[in-house]
């Protein structure tokens, strides 16, 4: 795309992106490249010098089992997150596009989470469920429920996706809230005309339509649970306990900063992105689709 | 519908007050333990009504040395996080026009280059490359600094197409008429252009000021000294493993921690949802 009108100007548009191109290649292209380059190298035990492997890193993240099942946390973690994110704030949405009164007073309101950083998202619902001292834990205790997610690692892949889906839900509410003002009103009235109940109308009409909505969604909650979650992990539970909550990019960093297995920690990097880049072509590929209809 | 035709009219306020009380009551249970002292709340039945301490313990958590943190108080983490939040929203606002203006008003060898090595940043996201841009941050002697902090996160590739976006609905005639009236590029762009762009500037202004506030693997990486760390990461610093945790002061710094990007958003409202809803299409 490109405008018919345009400036003339040799040195100008490059002194432009300059600033943002320089960025770019210094902290996105170099990183990314050293990360492929890592990835295929073994440093010796003291991180001295580097030999070339192939795929020998790949290959031993593939057969680590502790690889394997952060691989399976994340998968139950980051679908139980979208759908915790999405369901809710679609009922709410749909509630908030009908009612008159207070309309801006509930939206408001649902938007605050979006504010809030994963990490003290994390603190907020640990202080509800930390053992022996949030209200909601006391609670439990008291119903005769034995929570404690320091030792139960169920009890903490449930607390960190409630926390974290708790902070996306404003986000999909509000995009929920703009697809669905978006839907002529005269549709669903001529509907309404012709017999069709609020739930058929819902089905057969609202939903269909909400459709590119919802993909898009679930394009962003899915990204958002692979990596910006990162942050509700570290604070409530660091991985635990034994592991339960060890998502792929806590593993990424435990492996890389904490363990400084540079090598392993890149080879993860890589899957990571492949699997980035795959959601963000899907997505391209999707909303293009939109575009021509 | 069903609230024109009266029946059942009182349901969706009814499931909207529960989804209030849903989001709500973390936020409330934060901001009550916030005004109460740490035996209270360790009693075993803490209070669901505010306490006596607001104030107290406010000004403690704002100005007294934690020990968790060095001594540093969380009225210095809090400049920090409004540091790095300002520029990086400011920076990848400017960096970002800059850029989206050559690439939209010119044409010169390289365009397409540029704009697709751009947007190719929006599939990485930093926590993906985070060891590497560690390093290179690193290499650079960046570690413990503002600009550390900053300038790996300025690179965005949702900004450049954001403005992008919307230059390209500039009619041409507007050029025309600039170029007629002898203006050149730089001065369409700061006297056209950028008054134009001011929705689109608030919009993009409170966006990524909460994720410049809300950053958290970059922060933690990448400075050491406590002194220099940001408040959503010296939380994490304050809950010890023991019994020692000063929970009135955490709830405190947990609701300091979520006060300036709310107000952010609230005061911006009207931009952001019709920006962010823009910006992500």
């Amino acid at each position: 795309m490109q405008r018919r009108v345009v400036f003339d100007g040799k040195l100008l548009p490059y002194l432009l992106v300059a600033p943002q191109l320089a960025v770019t290649l210094v902290f996105f292209f170099w990183p990314a490249a050293e990360a492929v380059y890592f990835s295929t190298q073994r440093q010796d035990a003291f991180g001295l010098s580097t030999v070339f492997v192939g795929f020998e890193n790949f290959a031993a993240v593939f057969a680590d089992p502790g690889y394997l099942h952060s691989f399976q946390v994340t998968a139950i973690f980051s679908v139980a997150v979208t759908l915790l994110a999405m369901l809710p704030a679609l009922l709410l949405a749909v509630m908030a596009d009908r009612v008159v009164r207070f309309a801006s007073v509930y939206k408001t309101a649902l938007m605050l989470p979006y504010a809030v950083a994963p990490a003290i998202a994390g603190v907020l619902w640990l202080f509800l469920f930390a053992p022996g001292i949030g209200i909601v834990a006391n609670a439990l205790k008291w119903l005769g429920i034995d929570w404690n997610y320091l030792l139960n690692g169920n009890q903490a892949l449930l607390l960190v996706i409630v926390a974290a889906a708790w902070k996306q839900l404003s986000y999909n509410f509000l995009f929920f809230l703009a697809g669905l003002q978006a839907i002529p009103k005269s549709l669903l009235e001529a509907a309404s005309i012709d017999g069709a109940g609020g739930f058929l109308r819902f089905r057969t009409i609202v939903l269909p339509l909400l459709s590119p909505t919802t993909f898009f969604l679930f394009v962003v909650d899915v990204v958002y649970a692979f990596f910006e979650t990162f942050g509700v992990i570290h604070a409530v539970t660091g991985g635990g306990p034994s592991k339960a909550t060890e998502i792929l990019i806590y593993k990424v960093y435990y492996d890389g900063v904490v363990g400084l297995d540079l090598g392993g920690s890149s080879a993860q990097s890589v899957v990571l992105m492949i699997i980035v880049i795959a959601l963000t072509a899907v997505q391209f590929r999707y909303v293009e689709r939109r575009v021509h209809y | 519908m069903e609230s024109r035709s009266g029946h059942l009219s009182w349901l969706p306020h009814l499931i909207l007050v529960l989804g209030l009380a849903l989001v709500g009551f973390p936020i409330y249970v934060t901001f009550v333990g916030s005004t109460m002292t740490t035996p209270e709340i360790l009693s075993g039945h803490m209070s669901l009504i505010p306490g006596g301490h607001f104030v107290e313990n406010y000004l403690a958590a704002l100005t007294q040395g934690m020990p968790q943190l060095s001594g540093v108080p969380v009225a210095r983490l809090m400049l920090n996080s409004l540091i790095m939040a300002l520029s990086i929203a400011l920076g990848k606002m400017l960096i970002s026009f800059l850029s989206a203006y050559a690439i939209v008003f010119f044409r010169f060898p390289g365009r397409m280059v540029c704009f697709w090595m751009i947007f190719l940043t929006l599939m990485l996201p930093v926590e993906v490359r985070i060891v590497p841009t560690f390093q290179v941050t690193a290499n650079l002697g960046l570690i413990d600094t503002y600009g550390g902090l900053a300038i790996p996160l300025i690179a965005s590739a949702t900004a450049t197409l954001l403005f992008r976006q919307f230059f390209l609905t500039i009619p041409d005639e507007l050029i025309e008429a600039a170029r007629l009236d002898g203006a050149g590029p730089l001065r369409f762009l700061w006297d056209v252009l950028l008054p134009l762009s001011r929705t689109n500037l608030a919009a993009l202004f409170v966006i990524l000021f909460v994720y410049g506030w809300n950053q958290y693997l970059w922060p933690l990486l990448v400075t050491n000294t406590a002194s220099m760390t940001t408040l959503v990461v010296g939380i994490k610093s304050m809950l010890t493993v023991d019994a020692n945790t000063p929970w009135h002061l955490v709830m405190a710094m947990a609701i300091l921690a979520m006060a300036p990007p709310a107000a952010v958003v609230l005061l911006m409202q009207r931009w952001f949802v019709k920006g962010l809803v823009d910006a992500e299409k």
